[in-house]
């Protein structure tokens, strides 16, 4: 079967500095992040495509975008993470490139590989980069090998021998927490706290895992008890230029999902930050890195222990955009144009200190999602006070995605002064028609050990009383 | 009038040594014009195709529909919608004579179209039986999910 095309048929841009800029991208997302690329291509005077699902006509990036495709039903699998889809409405409006965001395809190497065979530049690092780091066992390998210090733990993937599973968590020294290659962000794992239970839990693991990712490979590592969660934010381009732009502190968690986050760290003194910063550098410059990337890090005892890269733009960049006055999803599409990077190493600076809070649609108390309409929002502002949020009045919250409204983001000069601002931001917050989270932001901020700060990852589920 | 229709007329005008198109559809207007030779083709629109749109858009509270989908006529009998992101093609391939005209007389199952997506062509079957009583796109179209395509007079 074959068509001359009644339409001209696209050539692929050559990422090329000289040349200008990407002309036109599809922003392969949707709600707060869509908008957030959204508006970093009109700043570079990029055209966008925004690709969504039969129940997101209605999104601000979708009415704000220069081209819009309706791209399947609202079930995920067959929109949002729909490969053809996406790919064949990037061919339908000539775009250049798709930007991924986070969640979704952004983090599936298969998509990436797609996207490039069929032409068009994929914003992010190569799939083999992706499917490298996707592999949590084979990710932990190049980072010892690169120097970046890693949680203790099984050399590889764990063979089928029982015996020699105990003796390798023998070696490590119980608690020790069960990991699922192919997993990640807190999902396939089980601590075994003695090696009574080691059996069953390796069993139950394995078996978890081939449901849910499709590969039983699993791996150990020493469980720590009371670590915070630091990752370290990269930029890296074509021309083998990688810088770090410091950490971000998000301990306070639940249920592995991070509910606020800040830069810097509290406690970690420049010299450490540094030599941390350095390492993931030399690693990300070993493996050929390019695009945005963080390094996730658990941190106790004064150490740094490696646990996972993601190799896509992180919900909570802002905190790290506030201090370093970085624009992290610009730099993503100069990256993606073939530019080197806008800043080196010595022109990062840290001012100040960002706090952000991620305002859910949800029961602040029993968690519950809370999707329905939202009558009436109202944000704050002021100094140093930044909202990344889709949400506007009369938008109606689709409940078949994450329950993400918004980004509430506060800077100032000092830790103590950006959690004052965030307090009087909460405060002045108005979203009405739906439950959120923000009654549980109230506390936390008011909380005398988060004001302390170094708060680890269990303590807000302890706080909860989930523990 | 969505940009892609804009798109159409501003190549139609460059593969053509016409100087200038004005097109009307209901209360909308464009019209694109060649300026002197090296001059980028101008495009005046009455209809809010960019910057105006968003603000209304944002502030309805009535359901009326987003920017995002082109106002759908009424269409009496079953439409037909694609069930993908692609190019839409009347006929199996160029110079064929096309799967189904208006008027013609088909049962469910038998194909209607074909939509290209990602180098693939994807036959599509009618999902009743009955005559073709509207064509509402036009060969080399690209259409989105869910976009009306044929209107079926059951019988």
């Amino acid at each position: 079967m074959e068509h001359a095309g009644g339409r001209g048929r696209r050539c692929p841009a050559a990422p090329s500095h000289s040349t200008g800029m990407l002309e036109k991208i599809v922003i392969a997302n949707r709600g707060e992040i869509a908008l957030r690329i959204l508006r970093a291509c009109r700043e570079l005077g990029i055209k966008t495509v925004a690709v969504f699902s039969q129940v997101d006509r209605e999104q601000k990036h979708v009415l704000l975008a220069d081209e819009a495709v309706c791209i399947g039903p609202a079930a995920p699998s067959e929109s949002y993470l729909n490969i053809p889809a996406v790919i064949s409405a990037a061919e339908v409006t000539d775009a250049v490139a798709i930007h991924p965001g986070y969640g979704f395809l952004a983090e599936n190497a298969d998509f990436a590989e797609r996207v490039e065979k069929s032409g068009f530049i994929f914003i992010g690092p190569k799939a083999e980069t992706i499917r490298l780091m996707g592999n949590k066992v084979s990710a932990r390998n190049v980072m010892r090998k690169a120097g970046v210090p890693c949680v203790p733990g099984s050399e590889g993937q764990l063979s089928e021998d029982a015996d020699e599973i105990a003796r390798t968590a023998k070696r490590i020294g119980y608690p020790v927490i069960i990991k699922a290659a192919a997993g990640g962000g807190g999902r396939g794992m089980r601590v075994v706290f003695s090696e009574a239970s080691l059996r069953n839990a390796i069993s139950l693991t394995r078996a978890e895992s081939a449901a849910a990712f499709g590969d039983d490979a699993i791996y150990l590592e020493k469980f720590l008890e009371r670590p915070r969660h630091v990752e370290f934010q990269i930029l890296a381009d074509e021309h083998a230029n990688v810088i770090h732009l410091g950490e971000r502190d998000c301990s306070m968690q639940r249920r592995h999902q991070k509910v606020l986050e800040e830069a810097p760290a509290p406690g970690i003194d420049a010299k450490l930050r540094r030599r941390i910063g350095e390492r993931c550098v030399d690693a990300c410059r070993a493996i050929g890195y390019r695009g945005a990337g963080t390094m996730e890090f658990l941190y106790q005892d004064g150490q740094f222990y490696f646990i996972e890269m993601n190799t896509r733009i992180q919900v909570e960049h802002p905190v790290t955009e506030m201090v370093t006055g970085v624009d992290i999803v610009k730099e993503q599409l100069h990256i993606a144009n073939g530019d080197p990077l806008s800043y080196r190493q010595d022109d990062v600076q840290f001012r100040g200190h960002a706090i952000e809070c991620r305002i859910n649609a949800e029961d602040p108390e029993s968690f519950l999602p809370s999707p329905g309409v939202i009558d009436h929002i109202h944000q704050p502002g002021g100094p140093g006070i930044r909202v990344d949020t889709h949400a506007y009045d009369g938008y109606r919250i689709p409940p078949h995605y994450d329950s993400l409204v918004g980004k509430l983001v506060a800077h100032a000069e000092t830790r103590e002064l950006a959690i004052a601002r965030m307090a009087t931001a909460l405060s002045e917050i108005v979203i009405d028609g739906i439950k959120t989270n923000i009654p549980l932001h109230q506390k936390l901020i008011n909380d005398a050990a988060f004001i302390a700060g170094g708060t680890h990852i269990h303590y807000l589920e302890n706080k909860l009383g989930l523990r | 009038m969505d940009i892609r229709k804009v798109k159409k007329l501003i190549e139609l005008l460059e593969e053509s040594g016409i100087t200038e198109i004005e097109i009307h559809e209901g209360e909308e207007s464009v019209r694109v014009s060649r300026g002197a030779a090296g001059s980028p083709v101008t495009v005046q629109g009455t209809a809010a195709v960019g910057q105006d749109a968003p603000a209304a858009a944002l502030n309805r509270a009535d359901g009326s529909t987003a920017r995002g989908a082109p106002a759908e006529p009424v269409l009496e009998g079953h439409v037909v919608r694609a069930p993908m992101v692609g190019i839409f093609y009347e006929s199996p391939a160029s110079g064929k004579p096309p799967f189904v005209e208006l008027g013609k007389a088909v049962r469910q199952g038998e194909i209607l179209c074909v939509i290209e997506a990602m180098k693939i062509m994807n036959q599509i079957e009618a999902d009743a039986s009955g005559i073709v009583s509207r064509v509402l796109v036009e060969n080399g179209e690209p259409v989105e999910y869910g976009q009306p395509l044929f209107v079926i007079r059951e019988s």
